[in-house]
């Protein structure tokens, strides 16, 4: 085990390690430039557990009843052998797919072992890449690994690698709807970084077995309901900007041994569970160990990071937790009440802050003279 | 977000209560405003779950879907709630009023015109799409409907359009119409959450905003304001009680005699049982919106805000018109010429309505100053007499200098208006640093280095005096006048020329078929 490996097993306690899905790593572009969430990440803390020990539990949840939609839209594309499936792909792909063949990675041969499962999918994939054959190839669940700060994350299987002739695209399935042939903008650019995961860890796999990563579209198929009905559409969606945003984000992660080399030794997360999975540390001790590692906190985070509420509570007093254009409009003065005592004129601006200063001086003149004229 | 707006934030987090950012009202706030309070069950495109909806606070009237994937029951939710908003709607249309037309013709505007109001802009989202998914169904063919559902969704499709339009009223954003008038102590972000807002703004006697917001964000003491539901509600509470109405539903089919009898009233339980599980989601939000009208209404209107309103009747009046002559529904979507004509008129309204907040609100006006697109001070100096050589006769051409601490960053030549002289031009003639005391160097003040302390700026004005070479008494400022100038201009711009639909480009995909709805349009899933 390396030295940053031991680190981070120390700082993240006796919880094994969080296994990553599509979704946990594409919300890693969310902030990046945040130490703590990404020594959190790469540590793979349980970060709701974390959060709610902490005394500020993330604020997500998922509704039965989307979980349930989701399902049943996804069972209904996927039925008879894919059939609505390969309609789609006939039509988006703009190719002939005469027959194609289907194969489920979810178990091999009754195992359902992440290493086996994985050991399979490589198989497959590799064999066929590059074959050539006409006839093209779903495959269903298939168990990829991306590299996540130095440690192998198995990847949730719930997409479909389709593979035509030389190519492999991956397709994405998700219900939400796109009425008139619109969708909510936020939902397809979530789509899109996740299937980017996707894209690169298909990528990966081919490199690590000598192929050519290429081989893997930068389009992928997105698939959605159609207006209010269920009827699948897609849509190819370009996500090579999405790849660029997570490969930066990854790489950053990998250095995380430079990253945690900051901090001194001896920091523990540990949530000291008790026999029955409760937390027995005490909320203000972790809170001093969270500390240690500087955020980056911003309004946004409360959209995609579990440690939101924590972050916000330590933030409270600044400027960015009012938004990043608070701040910035504010001349980039870090607290709230420095802005304030700036702009009164009772604190002197110290070295850098003289526009700044002038500024809020403007500010706060107009604002309380506008105010006394109106009454 | 201004440097003025974001200092309010700031101040609003000190003394944690909001700050206003307007001190008079934008917005139209109707006599008899209605409310609508709306709840969609979560993971599907459109499906109504609950409402409460009214135009009483103290009689909201609530409307329940108990199996929300049913597709008849959805569309006896949308007959009920058509049976309350569309009597309320077309009822404005009934009395309306003479107005000059072009041509000294005169035309009928509607004498008030309705307000619906949702607790959010994701609220107005959900019911644009309640009326995409209704205006197109009909009361006859193979899926008839409640003659009142597509009147309805016509209608939402033409309310939620026009809430697109800055400045219109007809359709309100609660969390909206509040932030145009205070900042609170959270994030804009934060400020979409209803509950979490009014506590900034209106927090209970004794309690700071942050405590408040806090309560405003725990879903069990504030259900979300919607159309989202609480994940935790749906998993602990909705879910096993619409189950329990399946059934029940399910059993009391199966039974006959006595026994069905009792099968009812395990029905009526489960769905009584259901209806006050949703109210109570739905009963604060409904409350919260009240308030924040309240609250609107506490606040003196603006100027322009009854001619905004005029323009809202008018629309109003075109539209019931053009539905009792039998019109279209609206497409499924614009075509190239109507949506570019659209985009160019949301940019001219955009900038109109700021234009328009500026000249009735010195809070807004500030927000000019600061970037020196305005400025404001006091007259130094007035030669109201003074005229000038014209290219025919000789015209009065009074000057001004107005003494200013603001950052003045209009350029010699620019022209500018007073709020309180509409109907006068001033035409900048010089900006000069003033330096006091001693000897006046007159400086020229470079664009861009903005609060570099007092200026002088002269002006030369035209316009609003008669036509005589003496100006009347008041119009022209006097020395020791306040008096404030600005570029912007309220009034609408002229309209860019767009070609006519039928001679729409081909890169545009050439003139749009009229859209016609077809009987696969009225059949369409909503499932
Ligand atoms: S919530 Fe905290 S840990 Fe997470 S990204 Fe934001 S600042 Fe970093």
């Amino acid at each position: 085990m390396t030295d940053t490996e031991a680190r981070l097993d120390q700082i993240r306690g006796a919880m094994p390690p969080r296994p990553h899905n599509a979704r946990t790593i594409a919300a890693l572009t969310a902030n990046p430039g945040c130490v703590r969430r990404a020594i959190l990440d790469a540590a793979g803390v349980d970060k709701p557990r974390l959060a709610a020990a902490s005394g500020f539990p993330a604020p997500f949840g998922q509704s039965r009843f989307a979980i349930a939609r989701g399902n049943a839209f996804e069972a209904l594309v996927k039925a008879d052998g894919c059939a609505e499936l390969l309609r789609l792909l006939r039509d988006k792909l703009g190719l002939p797919i005469p027959e194609a063949s289907y194969a489920d990675l979810e178990d091999v041969a009754g195992s359902t072992s992440l290493p086996v499962r994985h050991a399979r999918t490589r198989q497959l994939v590799t064999r066929t890449a590059g074959s050539g054959a006409d006839a093209g190839t779903l495959f269903d669940h298939p168990l990829l690994t991306l590299e996540v700060g130095g440690r192998l994350a198995y990847l949730e299987p719930d997409l479909i690698a389709f593979r035509l002739r030389d190519r492999f695209h991956v397709v994405e399935i998700k219900s939400f709807a796109a009425i008139d042939g619109q969708a909510d903008p936020d939902k397809v650019a979530a789509a899109a970084i996740q299937s980017a995961v996707y894209v690169l860890a298909m990528r990966e796999l081919l490199a690590r077995s000598g192929r050519d990563p290429d081989l893997v579209a930068d389009e992928v198929v997105l698939v959605c309901p159609k207006d209010f009905a269920n009827r699948p559409v897609g849509a190819l969606l370009d996500v090579r900007k999405q790849l660029t945003v997570l490969q930066r984000q990854l790489s950053r992660l990998a250095l995380i041994a430079d990253l945690v080399e900051l901090y001194p030794p001896g920091i523990s997360l540990d949530l000291a569970m008790d026999e029955t999975g409760v937390p027995r540390r005490a909320a203000s001790e972790l809170a001093a160990a969270l500390e240690i590692f500087p955020a980056r906190y911003s309004p946004e985070c409360l959209a995609s990071c579990e440690m939101c509420r924590f972050c916000r509570h330590e933030a409270r007093a600044t400027t960015a937790a009012l938004g990043r254009a608070v701040r910035e409009e504010l001349g980039g003065v870090e607290y709230v009440d420095t802005a304030l005592r700036l702009a009164d004129g009772e604190a002197k601006p110290g070295g850098g802050q003289h526009d700044a200063a002038a500024l809020l001086r403007t500010a706060a003149r107009l604002r309380a003279e506008s105010l006394a004229a109106a009454g | 977000m201004s440097t003025l707006t974001a200092l309010a934030r700031a101040q609003a987090r000190m003394a944690d209560v909001a700050q206003r950012v307007a001190t008079v009202r934008h917005v139209h706030i109707g006599t008899r405003p209605m409310v609508l309070v709306p709840l969609a069950l979560a993971g599907e495109a459109n499906a109504p779950l609950a409402a409460l909806v009214g135009d009483d606070p103290a009689t909201p009237r609530l409307f329940v879907v108990s199996q929300p994937r049913n597709r008849d029951e959805r569309f006896a939710f949308a007959a009920e709630l058509a049976s309350v908003i569309v009597p309320y709607v077309e009822g404005f249309a009934a009395t309306t009023e003479q107005v000059p037309a072009e041509r000294g013709e005169t035309r009928a505007r509607s004498l008030d015109a309705p307000q619906l109001v949702l607790p959010n802009r994701a609220g107005i989202a959900f019911t644009r799409l309640l009326g995409r998914s209704t205006r197109f169904r009909r009361p006859d063919g193979d899926h008839p409907v409640d003659p009142a559902v597509p009147v309805l969704g016509r209608w939402l499709s033409f309310l939620t359009e026009r809430a697109e339009h800055p400045g219109s009223c007809l359709m309100l954003a609660a969390t909206e119409a509040l932030s145009l008038h205070w900042a609170s102590g959270q994030s804009e972000l934060e400020d979409l959450n209803l509950a979490t807002l009014l506590a900034w703004i209106d927090p209970p006697p004794g309690v700071g905003g942050a405590a408040a917001a806090a309560v405003g964000e725990d879903p069990l003491a504030s259900p979300p304001a919607g159309p989202v539901t609480d994940p935790g509600f749906d998993n602990d509470v909705l879910a096993p009680l619409i189950d329990a109405f399946a059934r029940t539903t399910e059993a009391a089919r199966s039974e006959s005699g006595a026994s069905a009898e009792l099968g009812h009233a395990a029905v009526r339980r489960a769905r009584s049982a259901l209806e006050r599980a949703l109210t109570g989601q739905l009963l604060p939000t409904w409350q919260l919106v009240w308030r924040a009208l309240e609250l609107l209404r506490e606040l003196p209107a603006g100027d322009h805000v009854a001619r905004r309103w005029e323009a809202d009747r008018d629309a109003f009046t075109g539209y019931a018109a053009y539905l009792r002559d039998g019109g279209l529904p609206q497409p499924r979507r614009d075509g190239a010429v109507a949506a570019a004509r659209r985009l160019n008129w949301l940019e001219r309204a955009q900038a109109s309505f700021a234009a328009q907040r500026a000249f009735d609100d010195p809070l807004v006006m500030a927000e000019y100053r600061m970037t020196g697109e305005a400025f404001a001070g006091q007259v130094v100096a007035a030669d109201p007499g003074r005229v000038s050589e014209g290219a025919k006769r000789r015209v009065l051409r009074p000057w001004i200098t107005v003494a200013t601490a603001d950052p003045v960053l209009v350029m010699p030549g620019t022209v500018v208006t007073s709020p309180a002289r509409r109907g006068q031009k001033a035409q900048v003639i010089s900006v000069t640093a003033a330096v006091a005391p001693g000897p006046v160097h007159p400086v020229m003040l470079e664009a861009g280095n903005g609060a570099s302390g007092p200026a002088l700026v002269a002006l030369e004005l035209s316009g609003g005096m008669g036509r005589g070479l003496v100006a009347p008494p008041g119009s022209v400022p006097e020395p020791g006048e306040r008096v404030c100038y600005s570029t912007l201009t309220a009034d609408y711009l002229p309209i860019a020329e767009f070609p006519p639909p039928e001679q729409t480009p081909w890169t545009h995909g050439g003139p749009p078929a009229p859209y016609e709805p077809d009987d696969e349009d009225a059949a369409e899933d909503w499932s």
